[in-house]
């Protein structure tokens, strides 16, 4: 019974990591219904603007945090000036492929700026654990999920409650009605932008101490963090959450039940099943397209 | 200038719409049949594996390009249609069979992948594709009484009719430059059948699809199943090409690359294809040229422009490591897919029809032509 609970313990951590990636996936489709492949390649420049600030430049945790995050909300506006603005209002395919190729460029970018080695960020959170009963809960997990359960609430509150918010969801049921609305889509568009990359970023330092900085962190988890997203419906915030969360508890809990080789199917075989009996996911909404 | 009166549909869905293109293509397939006695050994290698991307760009085609159902799995379809022939071949199946039996399995696997498919749209299509792909590719590594798991699966020489073909030899360029022509006129044969006018149909808008009749589930299933099938056919020249077949070839990387095949060539006809092919073989060679000759090339051009000989070998020394950095190769592709994207969403073959109609039409030639239409107005999640 305690190893079930430590594994699902350690799977809602997992899964709260993929959850807080699937987040950015699911704020650029909310706004703009433009899905982002290279979501997971902004996590990773991310922690490599971080380690760039704290790491090599020595400033402290928060500032160098705070300064990464700033400086790729600007990436993130300028990734969606060159490469998405010129191609929104084609098929969504398009978009997927171009993003594919802006993470290739990324990756290999990365990889050609901050070396192959993995590198490591010292944060206030990379010692200790927390102890309840005999539940072993390391801090640097710990602060993932707080993380997550706070910017999920956050965006939450801000798709749903404020002025910005409700314009992002206008453009993207209907950009050209939202213009005529008066809402300045394109602007509508790069804040969006911004918002994602700095999310993202947040991500990606958090999850220096767990798994390291390294030029395709963001390919191998963006590519969990997909499903997660696709599981939880793709234009729900709480949805990508939750997807992020099953994912995790699945994986974890397939890797310690399942003979090896299941834990990094499973999630792909329930994603499969998922989409078969609800083809939108979990919470996303149905719609016909009338004729 | 050449006036083409089409008084029937008969002259619509000709093969060959003028004497033209019987001379144009006679001439291309003349070449590549001297091709493999005239040219050095390592370009008939690399054209060998311009025919088997080529394949599998036109099975893509016809799910993505003509009947628009995205996918990112097609390198575990290639990797079915591998490794039925390395497992048949075992037991001393002859060619014609596995051939057969790889292409027929892969088209079962396809069908099998399309009935799931069929209530998924855009992004959940991709999204359950790529799924599909690396459950393959986990059974590949696992299953290790069929497939030696990640050891990999050494594959003999292609034995036929008693003879065996070697993978260097012409006999084998002439198997990969038959199945890819017979595929290509199959294709362009397909297209002009119902079958492929309701897959059109289907890619322009299903609503309306299904208003005329079209049975979309049908046909949607029948895109699947062909694509595999082409994918797997090939799948089968590729294992005897390379050789050797390990589950880590197979990849999503593998996937994409065969998306950027049919996304740079241009994935609304064969030319596409061939062309797509052409691009992703040649980059390897190409970025080798970059690492090895350019640097000194620079050198010598910032030699004629006055700069010392310190300086020449100092601009040579940066640019070799720059060239030589690791994953230069993922930097480009990326730019490439973008630009294509943002500038030639047609591909190379669009491009190339661009620039014939310019001539034809001379000074007639209005870019709108080509312009794709955006829409604003509709979301793609009502659908």
């Amino acid at each position: 019974m305690l190893d079930f609970v430590q594994q699902l313990v350690s799977g809602i951590a997992l899964g709260c990591v993929y959850g807080l990636i699937a987040l950015g996936f699911v704020l650029v489709y909310k706004a703009t219904e433009v899905v982002n492949f290279a979501q997971g390649d902004l996590m990773m420049l991310g922690g490599f603007f971080a380690f760039t600030f704290i790491g090599v430049l020595g400033l402290n945790y928060w500032i160098g945090f705070a300064g990464a995050v700033v400086a790729m909300a600007l990436f993130g506006m300028l990734a969606e000036r060159v490469v998405v603005r010129p191609i929104l209002g084609y098929p969504q395919f398009s978009i997927i492929m171009a993003t594919i190729g802006l993470g290739y460029f990324l990756r290999s970018i990365a990889g050609i700026i901050w070396g192959t080695d993995d590198l490591k960020i010292e944060t206030p959170f990379s010692q200790g654990v927390l102890r309840i009963g005999s539940l072993v809960l390391a801090y640097d997990k710990l602060s993932v999920i707080a993380a997550t359960i706070i910017l999920c609430a956050m965006l939450y509150l801000f798709f749903n409650r404020t002025t910005l918010g409700t314009a992002m969801r206008a453009s993207s049921e209907n950009m050209l009605a939202a213009y005529y609305m008066g809402i300045p889509v394109k602007r509508v568009v790069s804040i969006v932008w911004a918002i994602s990359a700095a999310v993202a970023t947040a991500a990606g330092v958090l999850l220096a101490p767990i798994t390291f900085i390294h030029s395709t962190v963001g390919l191998v988890l963006g590519l969990k963090a997909f499903p997660a997203a696709v599981l939880g419906g793709f234009g729900s915030i709480p949805g990508a959450v939750v997807g992020g969360v099953l994912i995790g508890v699945i994986e974890s809990m397939a890797g310690f039940y399942l003979p090896q080789g299941w834990k990094d199917v499973a999630p792909y075989v329930v994603l499969l099943m998922v989409l078969l009996l609800k083809p939108e996911g979990l919470f996303g909404h149905h719609a016909r397209k009338k004729v | 200038m050449r006036f083409m009166f089409k008084t029937d549909y008969e002259d619509d869905i000709k093969l060959f719409p003028h004497g033209g293109y019987i001379v144009t293509y006679g001439v291309l397939l003349a070449f590549l049949v001297v091709a493999p006695f005239i040219l050095s050994s390592y370009l008939v290698s690399q054209l060998v594996f311009v025919f088997i991307y080529a394949t599998v760009g036109v099975g893509l085609m016809i799910l993505t390009g003509f009947t628009g159902q995205a996918s990112l799995g097609h390198a575990a379809f290639l990797a079915i249609g591998a490794y039925t022939a390395a497992y048949l071949q075992q037991y001393n199946v002859p060619f014609p069979v596995y051939f057969l039996v790889a292409g027929v399995l892969t088209g079962a696997v396809g069908a099998m992948v399309g009935f799931p498919a069929l209530r998924l749209q855009g992004i959940y299509l991709v999204i359950a594709t790529i799924s599909f792909a690396f459950i393959i590719e986990e059974i590949l590594a696992r299953w290790e009484s069929v497939t030696h798991g990640n050891e990999g699966m050494r594959v003999k020489a292609l034995q036929f009719l008693g003879t065996t073909v070697s993978r260097d030899s012409p006999s084998f360029y002439f198997l990969c430059l038959a199945v890819l022509t017979l595929t290509i006129v199959g294709t362009l044969n397909l297209l002009r059948s119902p079958t492929g006018r309701a897959f059109v149909a289907i890619r322009d808008s299903e609503t309306a699809a299904r208003s005329m009749g079209v049975n979309v589930s049908l046909y949607k299933v029948k895109s699947f199943a062909i694509s595999a099938a082409i994918t797997g056919f090939a799948g089968v020249l590729f294992a005897h090409k390379l050789s050797f077949i390990s589950p880590e070839m197979f990849t999503l990387q593998l996937s994409i690359e065969f998306i950027i095949v049919i996304l740079i060539g241009g994935a609304f006809s064969p030319h596409g294809a061939v062309l797509g092919a052409i691009f992703i073989v040649m980059i390897d060679p190409f970025l080798t040229y970059l690492k090895d000759d350019v640097p000194g090339m620079i050198a010598a051009v910032a030699a004629t422009f006055g700069a010392g000989a310190a300086t020449a070998a100092k601009i040579q020394s940066n640019v070799a490591a720059f060239a030589s950095a690791n994953g230069l190769k993922g930097a480009i592709y990326g730019v490439i897919i973008v630009l294509f994207v943002l500038f030639e969403p047609l591909g190379l073959y669009g491009r190339w029809l661009k620039i014939k109609l310019f001539f034809q039409l001379f000074p007639l030639y209005k870019r709108a032509t080509f312009k794709r239409q955006k829409i604003y107005v509709k979301s793609e999640r009502n659908r």
